[in-house]
C-alpha cells in the first residue's frame, strides 16, 4: 500500500511526524480507514483508538476525540489528547471509566450524559490500547478492514 | 560620624544573604523560563494546524451559522485578564494591569472579567468588578486542561448572552527576553489570521462545514487561551529572571560601597588607636 504522511498533534506537543499506509478511527459518522490518495476532508473524531498502520506493523494510540483533516499533501490528526499505549495508567483509566458507569446510570438530572458518555469512550480507549478493555465491549470494537473507504 | 564598624559589617551580611536569595531567584527563573519556553514551541504546531483547519471552514456561508463570528451591540464586554501569582517580577503584573485597565477605559460597571492568577484577581476584586472566573493559582507551567476550562467560561458566557465581547489580556511575546502587555479580541472571531487560504470547495466536510465548524470553535478558542497563557507565563519567567538580575548587581554595588565605609571606619577607629598610644607615651615623657 502507498504510504503517505501523516501529523498527529495535541495541544501539548507533536505526537507523530511520518509516514502511514493506512489510518483507523472513529469519526463523526462513525468509524472509517484513510489510505493514500483520499478526497481531501475535514470530520470530528471521536474518543476511539487510532490505528496506525505502517509497512513494518501497526502503532495504536488512545485518542480523546479531535479533528481529522485530508489534505492532498497528507493527513494532520489534530487531537485534544492522545496517549501511546506505554504513558496509559490502565488503573487511572478503570477508575475512570467506573465513574463514568456510575455517572451514567444515575437517574439525577443534573447528570451531563454527554460529557460523561465521552469520558467512558475515552477511558475504554484508553483500556482497549492496553488490551485491558472489558470482554463486554469487545463486540463493539471497530470492524477494521471492512470499516475502510476510499474515494 | 560614620556608622559604627559593627553596624557596617552587619549592614554588609545582610545585603549579602539577601544577594544570595535574588541570585538563587534568577537561576530558578531561568530554568522555569526555558521550560515554559519548550512547552510554547510544543504547542506551535497544534495551533497552526487548527488555523489552516479553520481558515480552509471559515468562508463567508459557513461564518454566518455561527454565533461565535456575530458582531453583536456591546452591553457587557468581558476581559481574559492573564497575571501572574506572585510579585517579584519587576514591573511584570502591573504593565499588565495598566493595559487592562485601558482597555476597559469607562466601562468597570458593565464590564465582566475572568481573572487569571492571583495578582489580576486580587486587582480586580479589590476594586469591585464582576468576576465570572478565576483560576489562581496558575502555577508555573500551564497546562491545556487550564485553557479548557476558561474556554468553556468564555464560551458560555458569550453564547448566553451575558458577556458579548471577549478580550484577552496577557503578555505577548516580542523576543525570548522581552514581552509586551496586549489587549487582543478574543470574541466575536475575528478573520482568521496568517498564511494563505486554500480553497474550501475541494474539501469535503462530515457531517457537514457547519457541524465541524461548530465542534471546532471552541477548540480553537481554546487553542487561542493556551496559547496566551504559555506566552504569558514565559514572559513572567523572564521578567522574574531580569528583575532577580538587576536586584543581585545592585547588592554587588551596595556592598561595593559599605565595603569601602567599613574599610574608612576602621581605619579611623585604627589611627585613633595610634593617635591615643603616641598621646599617651608623649604625656609619659
Amino acid at each position: 500500500m502507498t504510504p503517505y504522511p501523516v501529523v498527529i498533534v495535541t495541544p501539548e506537543r507533536e505526537m507523530f511526524r511520518g509516514e502511514a499506509q493506512m489510518l483507523i478511527l472513529r469519526g463523526t459518522l462513525g468509524d472509517m480507514g484513510v489510505l493514500a490518495h483520499h478526497q481531501p476532508l475535514v470530520t470530528g473524531v471521536e474518543p476511539c483508538v487510532v490505528h496506525l498502520r505502517q509497512s513494518d506493523g501497526e502503532h495504536r494510540l488512545a485518542a480523546s476525540g479531535g479533528f481529522l483533516e485530508v489534505r492532498s499533501d497528507g493527513v494532520t490528526l489534530l487531537l485534544e489528547g492522545a496517549e501511546w499505549p506505554e504513558d496509559i495508567d490502565v488503573d487511572r483509566a478503570r477508575r475512570a471509566l467506573e465513574r463514568a458507569e456510575a455517572r451514567l446510570s444515575s437517574p439525577g438530572p443534573d447528570v451531563d450524559r454527554p460529557r460523561a458518555q465521552r469520558a467512558r469512550l475515552k477511558a475504554l480507549a484508553r483500556l482497549e490500547v492496553r488490551g485491558q478493555r472489558p470482554e463486554s465491549e469487545r463486540a463493539h470494537a471497530p470492524a477494521e478492514a471492512g470499516a475502510a473507504h476510499r474515494t | 560620624m560614620p556608622e559604627s564598624l559593627r553596624d557596617l559589617r552587619r549592614r554588609i551580611r545582610s545585603v549579602a544573604n539577601t544577594q544570595k536569595i535574588t541570585q538563587a531567584m534568577k537561576m530558578v527563573a531561568a530554568a522555569k523560563l526555558r521550560r515554559a519556553q519548550e512547552k510554547a514551541d510544543a504547542a506551535r504546531p497544534y495551533g497552526a494546524a487548527i488555523e489552516e483547519v479553520l481558515r480552509a471552514l471559515a468562508t463567508g456561508a459557513t461564518r454566518r451559522t455561527s454565533p461565535f463570528f456575530e458582531e453583536r451591540e456591546v452591553v457587557h464586554p468581558g476581559y481574559v485578564v492573564v497575571t501572574g501569582d506572585r510579585g517579584l517580577s519587576g514591573p511584570y503584573n502591573a504593565t499588565l494591569l495598566r493595559c487592562a485597565q485601558q482597555a476597559i477605559g469607562e466601562r468597570a460597571a458593565s464590564a465582566r472579567v475572568v481573572a487569571v492568577g492571583r495578582k489580576g484577581r486580587d486587582h480586580f476584586r479589590r476594586r469591585g468588578y464582576a468576576i465570572i472566573s478565576e483560576l489562581v493559582p496558575v502555577g508555573d507551567e500551564p497546562s491545556y486542561e487550564q485553557a479548557r476550562a476558561i474556554g468553556a467560561v468564555v464560551a458560555r458566557a458569550y453564547l448566553d448572552g451575558e458577556v458579548d465581547s471577549w478580550e484577552l489580556v496577557y503578555t505577548r511575546k516580542i523576543s525570548t527576553m522581552h514581552g509586551q502587555a496586549v489587549a487582543e479580541r478574543l470574541l466575536p472571531l475575528g478573520p482568521v489570521s496568517g498564511g494563505e487560504t486554500r480553497p474550501s470547495a475541494s474539501f469535503l466536510f462530515e457531517p457537514s462545514a457547519e457541524e465541524v465548524l461548530a465542534l471546532l470553535l471552541p477548540r480553537y478558542i481554546e487553542a487561542l487561551i493556551y496559547r496566551a497563557l504559555l506566552e504569558a507565563k514565559a514572559m513572567e519567567h523572564a521578567a522574574r529572571m531580569m528583575a532577580m538580575d538587576s536586584a543581585t548587581r545592585n547588592a554587588d554595588t551596595l556592598i561595593r560601597q559599605l565595603t569601602l565605609e567599613r574599610n574608612r571606619a576602621r581605619q579611623a577607629a585604627i589611627t585613633q588607636e595610634i593617635a591615643e598610644i603616641v598621646g599617651g607615651a608623649a604625656a609619659l615623657e
